[in-house]
């Protein structure tokens, strides 16, 4: 060996003088790269259109009818086919069926949403805590999360929305008061439904963790706190915004089902579940009653699924934007 | 602990619980470290080089982890007793580390400048403006040009060179006192490599700094370090200055790693030396000298008792019961 230590490394070149690497494109940012694959995405685009035209119905019909017109009850106009003055048609009580799927969006949404917010907030936590600590703590949570899982969702619902909907007093939200038993319907949906978000959750924690920056970021002498908000959740955020959105969709499916039994957001209020509910009896003679509340739905639910696809193509950082 | 020194590690044991066994991964290693001094810790992979490091810097999961025993003080506190939040007052602060692979120790999903200004913000309390003046100017001393614009960009923007640069202004953002290079140099190119040997060089100078440089490449050992720990199955087998340990290596390993360098003035047509056999299973408690299986001048008592690190010139210690000068056991 001829170098020691204490001779300058004379053959190096000086390294400030050196550009970066220009080989390298500049590159697209991660939002732009994002929003290319999501355009790529026709079925994504559709869902994404319809479905803000579907909030503009329900929340923008506010400005044009008022609450009351939804509730209004015209015994001389029961059952009315869809004509010019109700182009929906008319419910058994005379109930302006255009208005009312208005007025049962906004809840049929707000439900959706916040459903999802409470099954966020429960899985979200409980997956971290899980994946990022494991040992016992996983163990009991792993297994309440898997007690929680294995008794039927729709049982639960049906039971829980039965015991607790008559508890709960009315409650006044943007400017509207709401029957209780929608926040019931709320709470019991986002209490059932976090186990699959916890799961999906723990897994990316258990994954992300062992990365090498995570290491490095720990070397830096970054707090557990910041290592899973700051590090760990925002490389786990595709796979749970796409969860979260499909459960918007899963949770407004699951409203018109307890609904639809009678056991959901109670009468006068409207949702479109509860409009569904009773229009049975009337499936051959009075097909307005469940066409436009169960098209929505659909519409909804389906344009939710197709959004959530696209997101999960697009965020997914291994699929690449020709 | 003597005031020269910086760190002092004695008698350091870590191991691994899993499933099939115990893994011995470090067993009982003591070294020291001055203020401003630069060590090299050689040895092939899977020794214990890294493990030693994380056991120091608390970096190791318990379990599966566990520091069975050792002490290591630094400044004259014992980074193996002190609370966990103390701990993360000295990561990064204190000692901070660079990792192998740059390409994966940067978050993908947040900014450099984000990333530059985490251990500031933690360790100095600098609001923003101030944490993105000082990552500009920590950009431009690793020698990242525009480094204003590159502040916003993500780290798949950069190049392999370029983030282990980034990795080591993060490193050097605090100014720390010890630097724990984990070979910084082995995922990247040659030309890169020397360029990034060069940047810590200077920026040691620079800042004042110790530094712990992990590698298997003599060659860069050579460069850097003012002296040398050679690890071998978790043990330390040779300890020298660096022309010592070129010049007058006293453990068989060091000989066979020296003999195994490629060298620019040998036949073309020759193969390249190397060890035969493989570093030993570390899920078997070790008994007698682990090199012992490879070791061409073993003999009977090697297999018996582990050698001590004993002296064997000024600031010269090995561990081996064969003297290779006189060609006699000890």
């Amino acid at each position: 060996m001829d170098s020691s230590p204490s001779q300058p490394a004379r053959s190096v070149p000086d390294v400030l003088q050196l550009h970066p690497d220009e080989l390298e494109t500049p590159l697209l940012s991660l939002e732009q790269l994002t929003w290319r694959r999501f355009r790529r995405h026709k079925m994504a685009i559709f869902g994404a259109i319809t479905l803000a035209l579907i909030i503009v119905y329900a929340f923008g019909g506010m400005v044009i009818f008022s609450e009351a017109d939804a509730n209004l009850v015209e015994t001389g106009a029961r059952l009315n086919p869809p004509s010019s003055k109700h182009p929906f048609g008319t419910d058994t009580i005379g109930r302006d069926i255009l208005v009312r799927t208005m007025y049962g969006g906004q809840i049929s949404i707000i439900i959706g949403l916040t459903a999802m917010t409470v099954e966020l907030l429960i899985g979200v936590t409980i997956g971290a805590l899980t994946g990022y600590f494991g040992g016992r703590l996983d163990s009991i949570l792993m297994r309440l999360t898997e007690a929680v899982l294995v008794i039927p969702q729709i049982f639960l619902l049906l039971v829980m929305a039965k015991y607790f909907a008559q508890s709960i007093p009315n409650i006044s939200f943007l400017g509207r008061t709401f029957s209780g038993s929608a926040l019931v319907i709320i709470l019991v949906i986002g209490v059932t439904s976090w186990p699959y978000l916890a799961r999906i959750v723990r897994a990316q924690f258990l994954s992300v963790k062992e990365n090498d920056f995570i290491l490095a970021a720990r070397a830096t002498g970054t707090s557990t706190r910041e290592i899973i908000f700051r590090h760990i959740l925002p490389n786990s955020i595709a796979p749970i915004i796409v969860a979260a959105t499909l459960s918007v969709a899963s949770a407004i499916t699951l409203e018109a089902y307890i609904s639809f039994l009678g056991l959901g957001v109670r009468p006068p209020t409207a949702t479109w579940g509860n409009m569904l509910e009773g229009a049975y009896n009337y499936v051959e003679s009075a097909w307005w009653l469940w066409f436009f509340p169960g098209l929505l739905i659909a519409l909804t639910v389906l344009s939710i699924n197709f959004l959530g696809d696209g997101l999960r193509d697009a965020l997914d950082p291994h699929s690449r934007a020709k | 602990m003597k005031p020269e020194l910086l760190l002092d590690v004695t008698n350091l044991h870590t191991r691994f619980h899993i499933a099939e066994g115990t893994v011995y991964a470090v067993n009982g290693i003591s070294f020291s470290l001055k203020f401003g001094e630069t060590i090299a810790v050689v040895g092939e992979s899977g020794c214990g080089k890294s493990v030693t490091m994380m056991s120091i810097m608390r970096l190791i999961s318990i379990p599966p982890g566990e520091i069975a025993d050792g002490q290591a003080m630094y400044r004259g506190r014992d980074l193996l007793q002190i609370s966990e939040e103390e701990m993360e007052q000295i990561r990064g602060r204190e000692i901070a580390m660079v990792f192998q692979d740059p390409m994966t120790s940067l978050n993908p999903v947040l900014t450099i400048g984000r990333q530059l200004s985490e251990a500031l913000r933690v360790h100095l309390g600098m609001d923003n403006q101030k944490s993105r003046q000082r990552a500009i100017e920590l950009l431009d001393l690793v020698g990242i040009s525009d480094a204003t614009h590159q502040l916003g960009n993500y780290p798949h923007q950069f190049s392999g060179g370029m983030r282990q640069r980034v990795m080591i202004a993060m490193a050097l953002s605090c100014a720390p006192s010890l630097l724990i290079a984990d070979e910084p140099t082995t995922a990247l190119d040659v030309t890169i490599q020397a360029q990034i040997v060069e940047l810590v060089l200077r920026l040691r100078e620079k800042l004042d700094m110790s530094v712990i440089w992990i590698t298997h490449d003599l060659g860069v050992v050579a460069e850097i370090a003012e002296r040398v720990l050679v690890m071998y199955a978790g043990f330390i087998v040779e300890e020298a200055m660096v022309d010592d340990l070129y010049e007058d290596s006293r453990h068989p390993y060091t000989h066979a790693l020296l003999a195994a360098l490629p060298r620019v003035d040998r036949r073309r047509d020759q193969r390249l030396r190397s060890i035969p056999g493989a570093p030993p299973n570390l899920l078997v408690a070790p008994k007698g000298c682990p090199f012992a299986a490879r070791c061409e001048y073993v003999f009977e008592h090697c297999l018996a008792e582990m050698p001590p690190l004993i002296e064997v010139g000024t600031n010269h210690r090995s561990a081996c019961w064969f003297d290779v000068k006189t060609g006699k056991p000890r």
